[in-house]
């Protein structure tokens, strides 16, 4: 009973644990974000724009609804450090001269803000600083607006806005990578030749305005400043990936406890059942003393509250360990200043009170059976469970079985829906197990595809600005470079009535080799003329088919509104993109030539030589090394992601051992007697055993194709939980999920048959014979 | 019977089980000596605790001694391992409890073909369950059967593989005075029948007058053992 007990315990502690660390970290995420946003004013509403007085504020400030305005200037930037092979991005934001700033201010980790005298102080994101051990008072060269130019560091900060930042074109962000530099407001206006104007408007709004609104009267006063479309926080890069992962978490949170915690209650609900049924004539005999049916009922309560309350606190210390650790993890990867893991103490509540009700439910149907009969008839031997229903196969059963193989059918026939319950837990351990196997596959997918599929280039340029195509001759005539290849993405705002989504048009060669376009059985998207193919997820949010006009704003350049044919919906492996072919979106926009990057394939031999070219190359925004982001993909599937998915994996083992193991041991204590009866009329230990082990097996074996069905479908499940518009998470099916899934289910049963087969070795006969059940 | 012109099925010498160690040993035997003839129907009385069924657990091969020898017609038990004992029950030993324990899934002749199945040379189980009169119920599961049927298809399961040595524990402590009687008529015809040595042990020592061989247990030593010249049948058991 003891190891029972226990292993009950654990698969409580498991659902509890997942409980408290997920419930926890929702909490955490959700009000440190809340947090760090207030207490550094993070706008509402951001509005890029080309150029605008700082006059324009006061109207801006007119709008209805808004509370607090703020005008910045922005850029980008190259970062040029010693050693470094490639310049890397960086993004230079200006700060007030005096004072904090109203909105988007900065958490200064270090040092001071920099003085309006000094145009060459800056501040440094911190985590870029630490990962190339900068530090304030070190210097630090720049390419601003065309011009090298030499910093100093005069303080280290983190910022709300950039609580999630990749470098420009990639997914991952990479601390080493990318880098923000602030300036003092006078400082970076005049390198990027802005003195007294703004090319960034930042809202603070009334919690009770309406936003769409306020976009669009931002959107008409900026239209003759080149707006490029204002948009709000929901929006916000960084804002929407921890919005997305704090999503994610809670789908995880709302479905994965539910299942532990109904597999413990079926677990306890047997075992004390069986407990209960074992102590009738005990039961008889203190209701024969007097007791009355509440008393003896808190009696076995109190053993169930033992098991579940020790699980539900188990799990709940360990909740709270592996929520810290997950918890740091988070903060590192999200760059919170601050992230305390909180755990709303109904949580804890909740966790033990869903336990002990699971567990006690189980005891007190039982016991009501016990109440009915008077306590003289509750003392004398339970008569023989009742198998004569199951004489409808006897014809069946005696043609093909022998009276052991009997037993063993007549047994699982005879109580189908526990046969059942312990089909459907095992299962259910199985399908955790398939699927978490399969989302690691789908990263390793994902992995594989963007890598060596879609992306077959060594390194990608990003330019300033949209480049004249002769740039693709100057980039293809450095010495080592084998191909080139240019691309034009555009910011753009779709919509389809009502239906709007902010996205981008990705302009590729028709016969792309370097960046293609795949559909989700990774043949090539074809391109046609004076079209636009959607991703699936894009075509769904705005609600169009092939052949539907799509009204589209571009947010660049003269900013035209063009009305696109789709020509084509894709299923595409990654994101929700939209594509074109390069000429075709240059001739709607009337812009023919121009190209905003390019992928390249070079001879590793001349790489030093190929970068240091690059290098000095005017008007490059950014270079991104195939293998650098690949690097800092799967540093991001090994540490966050990844951190839950083997967490998730081994309690999937836990789970499948546990309830395979508790279906044993109580198969064992109901059948001891049978067993001790078998062995003292001649029957060998491993005959014996068959009786036993034969009804585990079948169990089991039952429980593998089903345990592969439900994986199926929580692979669907999963993929939808967490894809968004954004990103789509494709459902992947690796056979292998399957095979080890199926294997690990196999030795767990294995390793409970040993465990309960050495029980059965040690059966003493004699006392099982004498006692009566 | 004389116990010199037939042969002896079980012969102990100096038999002793310890139960726990130190303080706290339990001494259930206390050097045994006996001689068991074939072919008897031998009756075991004593107290609770007088080392009765230690002695019967030993001698069925469900337990070995702490010292001393038991030989099954010459055969040392106390030598065997686990696997030469289950083969020795197998094949020579049948057993009744006083709670019966049937297969509660297998219908009565489906609980002696359990037997059948792994014998040598059975009796069919429908000849075993005629032999204990119940061949009308043949085919009823255990939760059909009244206490007494249960017994007698324990008993029909212990003698169905026609066993040299019967054991029965308390073959009737659960049994009415009725059910009581048939029982112990089916296990004095299985002796006078099949030949079959009979070992009961009870309580109840109305039992003793039809036994050939009566021993008192005390204290786990034998205290006296009484022939009866005249045994009276089972029907005529005051209980």
């Amino acid at each position: 009973m003891k190891g029972q007990a226990v292993a009950i315990a654990l698969v409580i502690a498991v659902g509890v644990l997942m409980l408290v660390m997920m419930n926890g970290l929702v909490r955490s995420l959700e009000d440190t974000r809340t947090a760090y946003y207030e207490r550094h004013r993070l706008a509402k509403v951001f509005a890029p724009l080309q150029r605008a007085p700082q006059s324009l504020l006061t109207r801006a400030a007119e709008i209805e609804g808004v509370t607090v305005v703020t005008g910045r200037v922005t850029g980008s930037a190259l970062i040029n450090l010693p050693g470094q092979r490639l310049p890397l991005s960086a993004q230079a934001v200006s700060l007030p001269d005096q004072g904090e700033a109203r909105l988007n201010d900065i958490y200064l980790t270090s040092g001071r803000r920099p003085d309006p005298a000094h145009e060459d102080e800056i501040i440094l994101l911190q985590d870029f600083a630490k990962a190339h051990g900068l530090r304030p008072g070190d210097p630090l060269s720049a390419t601003m607006h065309g011009a090298r130019r030499t910093f100093r560091i005069v303080g280290l900060a983190q910022a709300p806005e950039f609580l999630y930042s990749a470098a420009p074109g990639e997914f991952v962000p990479d601390d080493a990578r990318f880098a923000v530099i602030w300036m003092s407001q006078s400082a970076l206006a005049a390198v990027y030749d802005m003195k007294g104007a703004f090319n960034q408007l930042l809202l603070g709004i009334a919690a009770d305005s309406s936003l769409p609104a306020i976009l669009d009267r931002v959107d008409n006063l900026l239209q003759p400043y080149g707006g490029l479309g204002a948009y709000g926080l929901a929006d916000h890069v960084s804002n929407r990936f921890i919005e997305e992962e704090i999503n994610g978490l809670r789908v995880s949170s709302r479905t994965v406890p539910p299942v532990f915690l109904a597999v413990a209650a079926f677990l306890l609900n047997i075992v004390i059942s069986r407990m209960i049924r074992a102590e009738r004539s005990q039961i008889g005999l203190l209701k024969a003393f007097g007791y009355r049916d509440i008393e003896i009922t808190l009696h076995y309560l109190k053993f169930v509250a033992v098991i579940a309350v020790g699980g539900a606190l188990l799990g709940c210390f360990l909740g709270v360990l592996s929520g810290r650790s997950l918890a740091q993890v988070y903060q590192s990867y999200y760059k919170f200043p601050f992230l305390l893991f909180q755990i709303d103490p109904l949580t804890f509540l909740v966790g033990i009170l869903v336990s002990i009700l699971a567990a006690a439910a189980g005891g007190v149907l039982v016991l009501k059976s016990v109440f009915r009969l008077t306590p003289a008839v509750a003392m004398e031997p339970p008569t023989p469970a009742d198998y004569s229903r199951s004489l409808l196969l006897a014809s069946f059963l005696k043609r093909w079985l022998d009276q052991p193989g009997r037993m063993v059918a007549r047994r699982l026939l005879r109580q189908p829906g526990r046969a059942a319950g312990g089909v459907v837990g095992i299962a259910a351990g199985m399908s955790l197990a398939v699927a978490m196997l399969n989302v690691m596959s789908a990263f390793d997918q994902t992995l594989e595809l963007s890598f060596n599929l879609i992306d077959r280039s060594d390194l990608s340029v990003s330019f300033v600005e949209p480049l004249s195509d002769k740039v693709v001759f100057e980039l293809q005539s450095i010495d080592g470079v084998i191909e080139v290849e240019a691309l034009r993405t555009v910011a753009v705002r779709f919509s389809n009535g009502q239906h709007r989504y902010r996205g981008a048009i990705i302009g590729l060669p028709v016969n792309a080799r370097l960046n293609r376009a795949l559909d989700d059985r990774q043949q090539m998207i074809p391109m046609r003329t004076e079209g636009v193919v959607l991703g699936t997820a894009l075509a769904d949010v705005l609600r169009v088919k092939t052949g539907d006009i799509l009204d589209v704003d571009v947010r660049e350049g003269r900013q035209p509104q063009l009305q696109i044919p789709v020509t084509g919906v894709a299923e595409t492996l990654i994101g929700a993109p939209a594509y074109m072919a390069l000429d075709s979106l240059n001739r709607v926009l009337r812009e023919p030539g121009r190209v905003s990057g390019a992928y390249l394939r070079i001879d590793s031999a001349k790489q030093a030589a190929i970068y240091h070219r690059i290098k000095a190359l005017p008007s490059i925004a950014g270079v991104s090394l195939k293998q650098d982001a690949r690097e800092a993909f799967q540093k991001l599937i090994d540490s966050s992601a990844g951190a839950v998915r083997y967490l998730m994996a081994a309690i999937a083992g836990v789970i499948t051992f546990g309830i395979v193991y508790n279906s044993a041991r109580i198969a064992f204590a109901e059948r001891a007697r049978d067993l001790a009866s078998l062995r003292v009329i001649g029957f060998t230990r491993g005959e014996a055993a068959f009786v036993l082990l034969a009804e585990l097996g079948i169990i089991t074996l039952l429980a593998l194709p089903l345990g592969g069905l439900l994986g199926y479908f929580l692979v669907f499940a999963i993929s939808e939980g967490f894809s968004t518009d954004l990103y789509r998470v494709s459902a992947v099916f690796v056979p292998q999920s399957y095979g080890i899934a199926a294997l690990a289910v196999i030795v767990a049963a294995l390793l409970s048959g040993w465990l309960v087969k050495r029980d059965i070795d040690r059966i003493d006969l004699v006392s099982a014979l004498k006692v009566r059940e | 019977m004389d116990s010199d012109s037939t042969a002896i099925a079980y012969s102990t010498s100096g038999l002793t089980k310890v139960y726990g160690e130190g303080s706290a040993a339990v001494h259930a035997l206390r050097g045994v000596d006996l001689k068991i003839p074939e072919g008897e129907l031998v009756v075991l009385l004593g107290a609770s605790g007088s080392g009765k069924s230690t002695l019967l657990n030993i001698l069925g091969g469900l337990d070995q001694p702490t010292a001393g020898e038991v030989l099954f017609f010459g055969q040392n038990l106390s030598r065997m391992d686990d696997g030469d004992l289950t083969l020795y029950r197998r094949e020579h030993i049948g057993f009744v409890f006083q709670f019966y324990n049937l297969m509660p899934s297998l219908t009565a002749r489906e609980n002696v073909e359990l037997v059948t199945e792994i014998a040598d040379s059975p009796l069919t189980a429908e000849a075993a369950l005629a032999l204990v009169g119940l061949s009308e119920r043949i085919d009823h599961f255990p939760a059909q059967l009244s206490g007494g049927e249960q017994q007698r298809v324990a008993i029909a399961r212990a003698v169905a593989k026609q066993p040299r040595v019967l054991f029965c524990d308390e073959p009737t402590g659960a049994l009415d005075s009725t059910s009581g009687r048939q029982v112990m008529a089916v296990l004095e015809q299985v002796n006078q029948m099949l030949g079959t040595t009979v070992v009961i042990i009870t309580h109840a020592a109305t039992i003793a007058g039809m036994a050939d061989r009566v021993i008192h247990f005390a204290d786990g030593q034998i205290r006296e053992i009484g022939l009866n010249s005249e045994k009276c049948s089972a029907q005529d058991l005051v209980w």
